[in-house]
This record gives C-alpha cells, structure tokens and sequence, in this order.
C-alpha cells in the first residue's frame, strides 16, 4: 500500500535478537512497519516470527536490539506497556477471563483511577457495544465469555485492541481455528482497520490467506529475516524457497534394512474436523515420515491409530487383520507403541525415579501375582538404561531431573519394553541437542532395522529427509504427497505442505 | 436478558426455592415453625456466618481457601476479651476496633505467606488454623474471659436495638453483606478478584496486582473474622479459648458453597452467599424443634451441604449444551 512512498514507519526494529537459555532463536532482525499495513510474517515453525511477534507485544524481552514506534526509542517491557503504546496480540486460542463479561473483558486493565473507584457499568457496556457495532459482529457485550466461539472470542479482542486505540495489532495464525466464513468476516475487519490507517501483523502458515489479505511480506528462516518484500513481487514458489532454502545438514546415512510385510494399514482415516481420508501404509522395517506444519493433523493421526481420540470412520489393519483401537490398552495389546511430543504432559511422571518411569509400561513383569519384585523392576530398568545410554547420577533420581534427551529416552526405554512391532514417535528430537539427536537417530535406524514398523512424525526437514524411506506429507488434515527416498526433498516436502492457491481446496 | 444472568438468577432462585420449601415442610410437622418468633432464632443464628461468609467469599472467588477463619475469629475476640478484663473502665467499642485489628493483622499473615512463598492457601491456612488456635491458648492461659468482664453495652447489641427490637448484630451482618455487595460490584479491586479467580494466569498480563489483590482478599478475610469474634462475645457474652470460632470455617464454608461460589474460583455472588447462610439458619433452627438430637446434628448438616450441591450440579448440567462445560483456560 504505502510501499515505496516516503511515509514514516509506525515501529521500526533494529537489531532484535533474543535467546532462549543460550540458544539465539531470533537474530538481529530488522523490520519497519509503516502505517496502515497488513504486513505478513511467514516461516517455518521456529523460524523465529512468533518470537518477533511477542516482543513485539512485550510478552518477551529482547536480549538486544531497539523498537522505535513514531520515532521515540521505546522499551515494551510487559504487554500492559505494549497496549498502553497502542500495540496489542492477539492470540490464536484469545486469554480471557472466562467469568467476567464481554464488556469487562474489553476495559479490564485499561481503566486507571483509585482501587475503590467506581465501576462504570453502564459507560463501559455503552463503549462495548459501540466497539462491537464499529466491527460489525453480533455479540452480546453483557454475558460472559465462557461459551463464546473462537471466532467471537477473537473478535471481542480486537475490540479490546480497539478499545484502547491500538495502532499496531499482531494476529498471531487467527485463521487456524476459524470457519472459512468466519475467517472472511476477520478479513473484512483487517481490512477496515487498515483502512483507518492501523497496522496489522498477521503471522500464518497459508499462503492463500497472505496473498489475499497482505500488503507486504516478510520471511524469517532460521531466527533471521531473509526478505520483506510487497507480495505481489513475489510467487507462492519464490516464497517456499525463500522459507526453507538453507543448507540441508546429512545427520545420517541409513543402514540398509529389509522391508518386509505391511504392518500397518490405513484405510480412509478420518475424524470430523481433524483429519479426513487418510490412506497409507507402513512396512516391517520401514521408517516412514509423517511430514507438514504444525497443526496439519498428524498429531490426531497418531492420537486416532493410539486409540486416544479415535477416528470415526476408516479402516486400521494390523499384519493384515482389520482391527478396532478404541482406546490405548488395545493399541498397545496390538503391539503399537506411541511416544508423544508433549513430554511434560503425555509422556513422563515428572516426580517418579527414572526407574519408575521405565517399568511403568509393565506392570506385569516386574510384578508376578500384583506384587512388585523391587530387584526384577532394578534388573529391567538397568538393562533399559544400558542399552538406550541413557546418562542419569542413580536409577532413583526423579526424572525431571533428566536432560530433554535423556527423558526422552527413558519414555521410549518404556516403550520398548513392551516390544511394540509398531512404534510411533511424535516429534522425538524436539527440544534435544544435536549430540543426543543424533544417538536418536542410529536407534532409530537400529529399531527399523530389528523389523519393526516406524511412523515418524516430524517438522525438521532434514530428519525427515535423512531417515525415512518414505515421507507422507500433510496440509490441513489431508495426505497431500507421499513421496519416495529420493523424490523428497526439502522443496517438494514445503511445496506439498504449505497451504496455498490453488494447490487443494480447503474443507469447509 | 444474557445467558449467564439467567443462570445465576435460578441458581439464586433455586436456593430461595429450597428454603422456602424447606421451611414449608418443617412447618407443616411443626407449625410454630412459621411464626415471627423463629424467624428471630434463625436470623439470630446467622450473623457471624454472615459476617464470616462474605470474607470467605471473596477468598473463594480469588480462587484461594481460608480455613483458619475461626481461628483468627477466637484470637481476636482473645484479644479483645483480655482487654476488657484488665482495663474494665475501657470505651467498650474498641474492643471492635483491637478485634478487627487483630483479625487483619493475621489474615495479612495468612496474604503474606500464599503471595511471597507461593505456597497454595489450603495449607497456609490449616497451618495458621492450628498456630493462631495455640496462640489463643497462650495469650489466655487457656483460661475463659467470664461473663462479668463483656461489657454489657456490648451483650445488649445482641438482645435489641430500638428498631423494632431487632438486635443490632443482624443489622451488622447484612449491612456488611451490603457493603461487600457494593466492593465487588462497583469497585476496581472487586472485579478484579473475581478476574484473578477467573483466569490467574492472564490477570498479570492484563495489569492486574495480584500480590495486592491477594492481600486484600485475605486481609478482608481477616478482618471480617475479627468481627465475628467481638460479636461472638456479644452474643454468647464469653470468650473461650478451645469453643470459640470451632468449626466456623467450615460452617462458613458450606454457607458459601451452597450459595453457588464456585470452588474453582471467578464465580459467586452476595445475594446467593446470603440465601446460603440463611439456608444453614433454617437447618440449625429446625433440628431442636423436630426433635433430632444434638449428636445427629452435624451429620444431618453434612448432608444438606452435599445435598445442595448435588442439586446445583443437576440444574446446570441440565441447562448446560454439551461441549459448553469445557476446562477453563
């Protein structure tokens, strides 16, 4: 829009970086937003545009770096500084205060004045509805949020922008959760705002939204900016190759192994608004990738094929029987295995000794008649620990003590345990360093090579690329590409798995 | 009319509901229920749970416990007793002022530990229960203050007031029941409790204090038992250091729960406190004249708390659209 004019950024960033406890995720970026643009941001995940976006909104603290907004040096220090500024985030899943109303949700932090100042009811409900008038959207500014869609959630936090005359607003991937009817209604809005000379960043994985919507682009890789540019300079292929054209970094080379029989066989997966039609196939020592963007689906497919939100309809075959998996104890019966990626969450009994935590998947071995054998249970952690390396100070330390890697490793010395034929890992090297990473690789080439069924969910390209015979790309709840060692590439994993114009239709 | 006021206004209904139906069937066992005289044995039964239960509420709603509300109750009236023995001469309405005194000073204790050592209030406060108990055994030397030391300007408040003979204590309770009404709907700080009970993690972000909004709650805790406990001595005209205050947190708290305040904090209202704490007068003024004997008594109250909830659960399970009950962000 204003693209090229000499007019004066709204908030121009020098040099911002940041670290995570020593790790630079964002490096000396430098960005200008100018007045009255929707400006997209665009990357990989973890390229480093949300960790813009945050401190951006004062939700991090640069390690260095300056953000100057209308030409005066600014330090957003929390996001009660940003919105003060006139800069407000809008999340994906918006933070609300489910009990209070619509209204006070609006105004809640905004009003200054004594702690016994009164509460305007009736000026703050008049302001709301006005707000949510000026956006067009039907909300009852009286009743609480609790119960409200996404969508209207969503809208009611622009308002709160609006509420406080924010100049910048950060839309950080609103459209993922929305209805295409809901995400034209937020299009309609951007626009309007944008109009009114405000500055929007809308961070998103969809190149078709980005085109329809965006005045510029900007595209990080790796924690560093590599182009801002206006979108109509460039093609949906210049974008894609900007997003992943770094080095491609061989971790390993795969042992050859023998493929055998199919051991798992979808047929027509689905679950109502998760996944729809997935069909595939892994064999006996076979690795097979499960690639896309987060929130392509390929979570729920592990959850569904575990039995922990399983799909309605489709059909599972295991060795060539078509099976029911309801819920875990009949994966698990069936010789499957899942290592999910939320370690805290799904994986690990954070205050229970490494030892607990390795035995727990076998319960009946290391106790015969209900009775646990404390010397049987010690035998099969220590054997686990061995042949897994895992580095632990005793087999009785608790296991949040545990480095990222070496967790990871006692969850799947558990797995293990059950000798699962088929085994799923979900993002397994997250959050891991590259030594302990690689020792996952060979273990995983290893397990491939014993004959069991490997399902790898990954986002990291060159993981992908350096241990799966296959690669089964995602986008937006549908297989896209399935593509053999040596057709995968980086780009044709990207270009099958970024939503864009044309390349699949998105379900309503 | 919104969704949610709705639903309040029959959960505010529904207990309104089950005391007049309550009262009704008592009444008709027992007809001398209905009259104006047990209406004064109730209302006489009520306000110090009254008085207690708009403290609890407020702590209950910031999504935090106190449990050591008799405690502080006894200390205070402790206190206030031991004044009124040695300085006999003394204006007696200070013994409000070193009782309230008392009271906030120890439920900023209470504000103190939960907000700097981060520690969860259910422990804190069965912690200063049991340390403010002791406390009360030692300042007294587990000895009783005596009916002759209570001024009798003091145990005069709790027989009668020039207004039609009402006794001032129940105009106190209902006059704090307003007064917290008005905090927390119509200042800053009583919204913002109930948006720190609603969503903790978010109300730092949105500029909200937590530390003071913390304090504030459990000193008001505090203070408010204080005065439950020199309207303790008023009423029963004596102080002592193992009966006083035993057991009033639990009785507040079942009040407040069965008023509709959510235990998981953001959610409860003054009216349905009040319908609660009258609901347990109702019960407590029943149970002698129908004859249940006193060994029963905490069993039967038991189970009306338990009963109360169950009903509460029905209703809003009923009015509720599945998928609408979700866990709070």
């Amino acid at each position: 829009m204003t693209d090229g004019i000499a007019a004066k950024p709204l908030l121009s960033a020098r040099g911002i970086s940041k670290q995570f406890a020593g790790v630079e995720v964002l490096g000396g970026v430098d960005l200008d937003l100018m007045p009255g643009e929707i400006h997209a941001l665009l990357g990989e995940n973890g390229a480093g545009k949300s960790t813009f976006a945050k401190i951006v909104a004062g939700v991090h603290r640069p390690t260095r770096g300056t953000l100057t907004l209308n030409g005066a040096q600014v330090e957003v220090t929390n996001p009660i500084v940003a919105q003060r500024l006139g800069i407000t985030l809008i999340h994906q899943e918006p933070i609300s205060f489910p009990d209070l109303s619509v209204a006070e949700n609006l105004v809640l932090g905004l009003q200054d004045g004594a702690p016994l100042s009164r509460v305007p009811w009736a000026k703050m409900e008049r302001e709301a509805r006005r707000l949510m008038q000026l956006l067009g959207v039907d909300i009852d500014v009286t009743r609480t949020m609790r119960g409200l869609s996404i969508a209207d959630q969503q809208m009611a936090e622009i308002a709160r922008a609006l509420a406080s005359d924010s100049r910048l607003i950060i839309m950080d991937e609103p459209t993922a959760p929305l209805t295409p009817k809901e995400v034209a209604t937020l299009f309609t809005i951007a626009r309007r705002l944008r109009d009114e000379g405000r500055t929007i960043i809308f961070i998103s994985h969809r190149l078709e939204e980005v085109r329809a919507l965006c005045d510029r682009v900007t595209i990080f890789r790796d924690g560093a900016k590599v182009a801002t540019d206006s979108i109509t300079n460039l093609t949906d292929d210049d974008i894609i190759r900007l997003m992943i054209g770094r080095p491609l970094k061989e971790y390993m080379h795969k042992i050859g192994t023998t493929i055998g029989d199919v051991a798992l066989k979808v047929t027509g997966l689905g679950r109502a608004g998760l996944f729809y039609d997935m069909t595939f196939e892994v064999r006996r020592g076979e690795i097979v990738g499960l690639g896309g963007l987060v929130g392509a689906g390929r979570t729920d497919v592990a959850r569904a094929l575990f039995g922990i939100a399983p799909a309605d309809n489709g059909q599972i075959e295991v060795n060539g029987r078509p099976v029911q998996i309801t819920d875990p104890t009949q994966a698990i019966g069936l010789g499957l295995a899942f290592v999910p990626e939320d370690r805290a969450q799904a994986g690990i009994f954070r205050t229970l000794s490494v030892e607990h935590n390795i035995s727990a998947a076998v319960p009946g071995r290391i106790a015969p008649g209900g009775v646990i054998r404390r010397a049987l249970e010690r035998a099969v952690a220590e054997q686990s620990v061995a042949r897994l390396s895992i580095r632990l100070a005793s087999l009785r330390q608790p296991i949040g003590e545990l480095s990222g890697g070496n967790q990871q490793k006692a969850i799947l010395a558990r797995w293990l345990l059950t000798d699962p034929q088929i085994l799923i890992l979900d993002e397994p090297t997250r959050g891991i360093d590259i030594g302990v990473k690689a020792e996952f690789y060979d273990m995983i080439g290893a397990l491939a090579a014993d004959g069991r069924a490997i399902l790898l969910i990954s986002s990291e390209l060159p993981e992908l690329l350096a241990l799966c015979d296959r690669v089964l790309v995602m986008a937006e709840g549908r297989l896209i590409a399935d593509l053999p060692r040596g057709v995968a590439t980086q780009e044709t994993i990207m270009q099958a798995a970024v939503p864009r114009s044309g390349a699949h239709e998105v379900a309503a | 009319m919104s969704v949610l006021r709705s639903v309040l206004l029959r959960r505010e209904a529904g207990i309104a509901l089950m005391i007049v139906l309550f009262c009704l069937a008592v009444g008709s066992y027992k007809p001398q229920f209905l009259t104006l005289d047990s209406l004064r044995i109730i209302l006489l039964l009520t306000p110090l749970i009254m008085i207690g239960a708009m403290g609890q509420m407020l702590v209950i709603v910031a999504r935090h416990v106190d449990l050591s509300m008799g405690s502080m109750m006894a200390l205070a009236a402790m206190a206030s007793g031991m004044m009124f023995r040695y300085a006999p001469e003394i204006w007696w309405p200070l013994g409000f002022v070193l009782s309230i005194g008392t009271g906030m000073a120890l439920g900023l204790v209470n504000g103190l530990l939960v907000t700097i050592f981060r520690l969860p209030a259910i422990i804190v406060t069965l912690g200063t229960l049991n340390l403010y108990r002791g406390l009360t055994f030692i300042v007294s030397d587990a000895k009783q203050i005596d009916r002759q030391y209570v001024p009798s300007a003091l145990k005069a408040m709790s027989q009668t007031s020039p207004i039609l003979g009402i006794p001032w204590i129940i105009f106190m309770s209902f006059g704090v029941a307003l007064l917290t009404w008005w905090f927390v709907m119509h200042t800053r700080v009583g919204r913002q409790i109930y948006a720190l009970g609603s969503n903790p993690v978010a109300a730092p972000l949105r500029g909200i204090n937590v530390t003071k909004v913390t304090l504030i709650v459990f000193a008001i805790s505090g203070a408010l038992s204080g005065l439950a406990g020199i309207m303790y001595a008023s009423r029963w005209g004596f102080v002592n250091p193992s009966n006083t205050g035993n057991g009033f947190e639990f009785q507040v708290i079942a009040a407040v729960v069965i008023g509709g305040v959510s235990i998981n904090g953001g959610v409860g209202t003054v009216l349905g406190t009040v319908l609660g704490v009258l609901l347990l007068g109702c019960v407590a003024a029943a149970l002698p004249l129908l004859g249940i004997p006193g060994t029963t008594q905490s069993a039967i109250y038991g189970m009306v708390i338990l009963v109360a909830l169950l009903i509460d659960r029905v209703v809003r399970l009923q009015g509720q659209k599945p998928g609408l009950s979700g866990a709070r962000v």
